[in-house]
């Protein structure tokens, strides 16, 4: 956004005065997830920096809540069920999401919107009032308190963002290729493993992602619905915060920050190759 | 051309055209159908059941007729002006034993005691006495417990028979029946819902404005950059975006707590004593700050994809046509943001009516949304059926939202990260 030539004075300060608000702006949306970090090798069990930490004396800095993380069964347990809870509802949503994805691109598809709407609907009712629904009528069939209760309802909360994610893909999808490809000579099994799932894969897997994470972080249908053996991750960090808060949960959040960062960069590196197979970008 | 135009062309095989391509596109339909079937049967049972399923409990009402069904029939040829005869009060003598006996007076006690205090003990102690009773009830019941000697005790019951109620949404927006049947206002001492409502949207409407002055300026420099800048600062918006809820709470607990870094950096730099620390958590400020912070991604991304499809030239034409910077600005480039704000402010908006989980981490009790109700009533009070009531009120809400969004943007735009 460089200052085009005829600004005037009073332009080129407001300019630097916008900049400066973006950065401030920058700040309040990164800021507090970086700060964690250093808050979560504190050698005392506070929120805050100690005087040591503050002079960089090495004894103010431990790695006592990382351990403390490490040899606590309980959050090991609850990581081992985020993942059971988390993988399982993804793939389900993933194969369910992108079977429907196929049809609901057809042009044929009737009722199109109201499918549509239907599909997205638990991505935008409130999660307490999913959560309450899903309680009542869990308890009646016997499903609360089991792990199947909880899978089935992540995979309900992660179906939206395979739906949206896959639709996007094949909307954009250019089916002359696969003509194109027949006409080369290639047999039909050839085209779609060599033209058509390459293309695919990109939104299939970033629809996945969605549906992982969304299960991962996901608190207030387990709440509800889920059984002290269910307890997942997020659970765990969420009554440490109620009820004893220690640094252990700023060790869990800092290696989850690490966690986004690395899913932020698969996506973008999806997105890209993507772009790059479409001939959107060059390289 | 054929030289009969009224002969139908026909395929090779002599099927009409038209036959031929209804039955074909018959064909795409269902096979788009059937592909979608094997989701939808999945949601319908998983997710729109139970919210059926949540509608359905609102207003269902089986606790009284099920567990006094002779007092029931009993009071079906009663006046209601004065208290009841004698056979209704052996009906209810009868129903109560037969009750004691099953073990299921818990519910019918606690369903009569939402509406009228006292309730539970006067069904479950009269329950309790029933052995040492004799005929004639109606004296004996009155001995045993006074509330069975008050008209509106009877008028409650007969209320309550009907298999489907409206008391719960009464209650939901703090009103209530009178015994005579009228609706009135609860007293002012026992109203919390309707505030609770009314904080939510306020709330949920300063903390839209909030993310819409911080998100404007964001998307505007983002959309203005050269592309390569512009994804590298792109990663600073999406980065909270895909970190957890709960990760994003507790940096707040230890930012904004009174032993917090913000109070340490304050009292460090002499800006406030050390007694005077702020009360920036577990009040409204915390949930506004927070929800700010979380939702603040949801309004940068549409806000952004609008201002990327306005070309630069517009605002270089305004300019050249002799507009200074601010009407420049005002006149030609915000008009065409306003689908974004759009998007992004009910987009924020829906989200934030919904909130419960930071609310209920860093709200205290006057950052509390209505949501934390309809946890305190499943959970804590288990009065599920007002708060199926408060959530039914609050999906209405929020698909009237959903629809005027959908009606604007339509949901296939949505796009994530």
């Amino acid at each position: 956004m460089a200052i085009p030539s005829y600004a005037t004075r009073g332009e080129r300060i407001w300019h630097y005065v916008f900049l400066g608000l973006c950065s401030l702006i920058f700040l309040f949306l990164v800021g507090p997830l970086l700060i964690i970090i250093p808050l979560s090798f504190n050698a005392e069990p506070y929120f805050t920096f100690s005087e040591a930490m503050l002079s960089f004396d090495p004894a103010g800095y431990s790695l006592r809540w990382y351990e403390d993380f490490f040899t606590s069964s309980e959050w090991l347990n609850s990581i081992k069920n985020s993942f059971i809870i988390g993988i399982s509802s993804t793939v389900l949503a993933t194969v369910l999401g992108t079977i429907a994805a196929l049809g609901l691109s057809s042009r044929h598809m009737p009722a199109r919107g109201l499918i549509m709407a239907l599909l997205i609907s638990p991505m935008i009712v409130p999660l307490i009032i999913s959560a309450a629904a899903m309680f009542f009528f869990f308890s009646k069939i016997q499903l609360a308190q089991t792990y199947l209760g909880v899978i089935l309802a992540h995979t309900a909360l992660g179906i939206p963002f395979v739906v949206i994610t896959v639709t996007a893909t094949l909307s954009s999808f250019d089916t002359t290729l696969i003509r194109a490809a027949h006409s080369l000579g290639a047999s039909p099994t050839r085209t779609f493993f060599k033209v058509v799932l390459p293309l695919v894969t990109p939104g299939v897997v970033s629809g996945a992602l969605f549906a992982f994470i969304t299960s991962f972080d996901e608190v207030v249908v387990v709440l509800f619905i889920a059984g002290p053996e269910q307890r997942t991750m997020p659970i765990q960090m969420w009554s440490g915060i109620r009820e004893q808060i220690s640094p252990t949960i700023l060790a869990v959040a800092t290696m989850l920050v690490l966690l986004s960062m690395l899913l932020l960069a698969t996506l973008e590196m999806l997105r890209r190759r993507s772009e790059r197979l479409r001939g959107m970008s060059p390289g | 051309m054929s030289d009969s135009p009224s002969a139908p062309l026909t395929t090779a095989d002599g099927v009409p055209l038209k036959v031929s391509l209804r039955r074909a596109s018959r064909r795409l339909k269902i096979k788009a159908l059937l592909l979608v079937s094997p989701l939808l049967a999945f949601l319908i049972i998983a997710f729109v059941m139970p919210i059926f399923d949540m509608l359905w409990r609102s207003v269902d009402n089986p606790e009284v007729s099920n567990a006094l069904p002779h007092t029931v029939e009993a009071l079906e040829n009663w006046d209601g002006e004065s208290l009841p005869d004698e056979p209704v009060f052996a009906a209810l003598a009868q129903d109560l034993k037969t009750g004691q006996e099953a073990r299921n007076l818990g519910l019918v006690s606690s369903r009569l005691n939402y509406e009228k205090s006292g309730m539970r003990s006067a069904v479950m102690g009269t329950a309790r006495r029933l052995s040492r009773i004799e005929p004639p009830y109606k004296t004996a019941l009155i001995d045993a417990n006074d509330a069975w000697g008050e008209l509106d005790t009877w008028q409650l019951i007969e209320r309550e028979s009907a298999p489907y109620t409206l008391s719960y949404y009464l209650a939901a927006v703090d009103m209530q029946y009178t015994p005579s049947g009228e609706i009135v206002e609860v007293p002012d001492y026992l109203q919390i819902h309707l505030a609770l409502f009314w904080r939510t949207f306020w709330m949920s409407g300063l903390i839209t404005l909030l993310t819409l002055v911080l998100g404007y300026p964001i998307a505007f420099l983002l959309a203005n950059l050269p592309a390569r800048r512009a994804n590298l600062l792109m990663i600073l918006v999406l980065l909270p975006f895909w970190t957890s809820l709960l990760v994003r709470t507790t940096t707040w607990i230890a930012i904004l707590q009174s032993q917090g870094v913000l109070n340490d950096v304050m009292v460090a730099l002499g800006v406030i004593a050390d007694e005077m620390r702020w009360q920036m958590i577990y009040n409204k400020t915390g949930t506004i700050t927070a929800m700010t912070h979380i939702l603040l991604p949801f309004m940068i991304l549409p806000l952004y994809s609008v201002m990327k499809t306005i070309p630069p030239s517009y605002m270089r034409a305004a300019r050249s046509l002799g507009g200074k910077p601010f009407l420049s600005f005002r006149r030609v480039y915000f008009p065409l943001t306003i689908p974004g704000i759009a998007a992004g402010g009910i987009l924020v908006f829906i989200l934030s009516i919904g909130y419960y989980i930071t609310p209920a981490l860093v709200g205290g009790q006057s950052g509390r949304f209505i949501t934390n109700y309809i946890a305190y009533h499943m959970q804590t009070s288990l009065n599920w059926g007002l708060a199926a009531a408060i959530a039914s009120i609050l999906l209405f809400v929020v698909i009237v939202f959903y629809m005027i969004f959908n009606r604007l943007i339509g949901v296939d735009k949505v796009k994530l990260g």
